[in-house]
């Protein structure tokens, strides 16, 4: 991905920052600058989340594109933050420790590296709470 | 609105298609399509080709000229659009024909679907997949294609109970049905066995979960109904066409195991054809995956949801049964050329409703139905045929 891709999202990626509408009262992470229920009507504030929620499904990576910083087999999931929003991360725990309903707990993590002297990506994964 | 019908179809072989190139494949597909039709290139007013990343797969854009040019149709500069909505490329370019057509603009005009997949390795292949989903917050945080519809299969399993076993039904159903299909990339059986013994590729999908790395071309020539009887003594009549959007990621769907732009098109389907799922005779769904056959059959309305695993695995869905559906091998077995499936899915159900399906015909169908998804679910595209 281009560094200025990357870079523009950095705040979002390091530290769990959302947004919240303030018009219909919801949370929004991945951040969207547009309500997509209130549209022009909403009005878009930056949210922090606190970075806890729970495993609403999640699946064991055993075949991905090559990458450094990550080895398969790794856990992939979808998280739904105590806020409301719903997000898609690696959680970090053995494969056969995750489960449905899994408590976890945001973390600062390499997410990957483009070659031996490329652009390193970080960003928020998740551990058991 | 004028009611539009299909007066010719064309498919090339589905494979790993080593010797062949993105414009040999369209112009094969074209060619075939047209001879069946019996028009003449001179009586073509527009094209529609469906096609998913040329760019990264070929290095080449600009592909409305390239299947013009190519196709002969340059030399009388018609206009050519190329079309795209990932795996949904197809339907697409379906869909612009008969509207093309429908409203009048256009007579007689050429949908195509064309991908060449095996130019680049298994790595690019996989990432250029994942580009169906969203970069940024699927791609990005690790999500390959396969893991999207892994996520799904897990929740579905855990909300109703469904199977290994009963995804591995899928599988073994469209393997067989492609055995019968002299176009298709797998054309020998598998067993439960073989499916639940194969590699995981993201758990609980085993490599026989899914659908393979496919090169093909399919092509449909459309027309006014009034006048398809001047081309051929069997039109085969598109009664319903139909197009919806959902959200690009699957963690921002209200319900995971649900594709709602499938349960959208389809109510517009329905309601457009004045049928319901009891009248279909037919179906070729996007079996990306086999949880992905289980959704559309639950989604289309053919099965409850969460009965789709037992309905598959008790057989409803074989031919002869209750709703043959994936006569073809789906995409499962026939293989998936990502911007072809869904031209390939209108010419098996217009081979079928024709009576020419050879071993796999569906005795006496005459309403058929083709679903073909984008994505995780973020377009869907259905159209319902009959004679």
């Amino acid at each position: 991905m281009a560094v200025s891709r990357f870079w523009r999202k950095l705040k979002h990626r390091y530290n769990l920052i959302g947004t919240h509408c303030t018009t219909c009262n919801t949370y929004y992470y991945p951040p969207r600058k547009m309500c997509p229920q209130c549209r022009r009507d909403g009005r878009i504030e930056e949210h922090w989340f606190k970075g806890e929620g729970v495993i609403v499904t999640y699946t064991v990576i055993h075949a991905a594109p090559e990458n450094k910083a990550v080895q398969t087999p790794y856990v992939l999931g979808i998280v739904q933050l105590d806020e409301g929003p719903r997000l898609t991360s690696q959680i970090i725990c053995k494969p056969d420790d995750a489960h449905i309903g899994m408590r976890v707990q945001s973390v600062f993590r390499k997410l990957g590296e483009d070659s031996e002297h490329g652009m390193i990506y970080y960003g928020t994964k998740f551990i058991q709470d | 609105m004028r009611d539009v019908a299909i007066i010719g179809v064309g498919c090339t072989n589905f494979g790993e298609l080593w010797d062949k190139s993105f414009r040999d494949i369209f112009v094969e597909a074209g060619v075939m399509a047209i001879e069946d039709a019996g028009v003449q290139g001179e009586e073509i007013d527009a094209l529609y080709l469906g096609n998913m990343s040329a760019g990264r797969f070929i290095e080449q854009e600009h592909l409305s000229s390239l299947a013009a040019d190519y196709a002969g149709l340059a030399s009388i500069n018609i206009p050519s659009t190329r079309v795209e909505a990932a795996c949904a490329s197809g339907g697409l370019a379906l869909r612009q024909a008969v509207l093309a057509v429908a409203s009048g603009y256009h007579d007689i005009v050429i949908a195509g679907g064309a991908e060449k997949m095996t130019d680049v390795d298994t790595d690019a292949t996989t990432d250029v997949l994942a580009a169906a989903a969203d970069r940024e917050w699927e791609g990005v945080m690790g999500a390959t294609f396969p893991s999207i519809y892994a996520m799904i299969a897990r929740l579905h399993m855990h909300k109703y109970g469904t199977t290994s076993e009963q995804l591995a039904a899928v599988a073994v159903k469209n393997h067989y049905n492609a055995s019968m299909n002299p176009h298709a990339q797998y054309q020998s059986p598998v067993s439960i066995e073989n499916v639940l013994n194969s590699s995981l590729i993201a758990d609980p999908l085993h490599l026989l979960d899914c659908s393979p790395i496919t090169d093909g071309a399919a092509a449909v020539i459309v027309a006014p109904a009034e006048i398809a009887k001047q081309y051929t003594d069997t039109p085969v009549h598109i009664i319903a066409s139909t197009q919806t959007s959902s959200t690009i990621a699957l963690h921002d769907r209200k319900d995971i195991t649900t594709l709602d732009s499938t349960v959208a098109a389809a109510n517009k389907a329905f309601n457009t054809a004045k049928l319901t799922p009891g009248d279909i005779d037919i179906a070729e769904v996007h079996d990306c995956f086999t949880i992905a056959e289980i959704l559309a059959i639950e989604d289309i309305g053919f099965f409850k949801k969460g009965e789709g695993g037992k309905a598959t695995e008790d057989g409803l869905t074989a031919i002869g049964a209750e709703i043959p559906v994936n006569t073809s091998g789906g995409l499962k077995a026939c293989g998936h050329p990502v911007g072809a499936t869904g031209i390939k899915q209108a010419v098996e159900i217009t081979e079928q409703l024709r009576g020419e399906a050879g071993r796999r015909q569906v005795d006496g169908a005459e309403i058929g139905l083709i679903h073909n998804v984008g994505g995780s679910g973020g377009t869907a595209v259905i159209h319902i045929l009959s004679t």
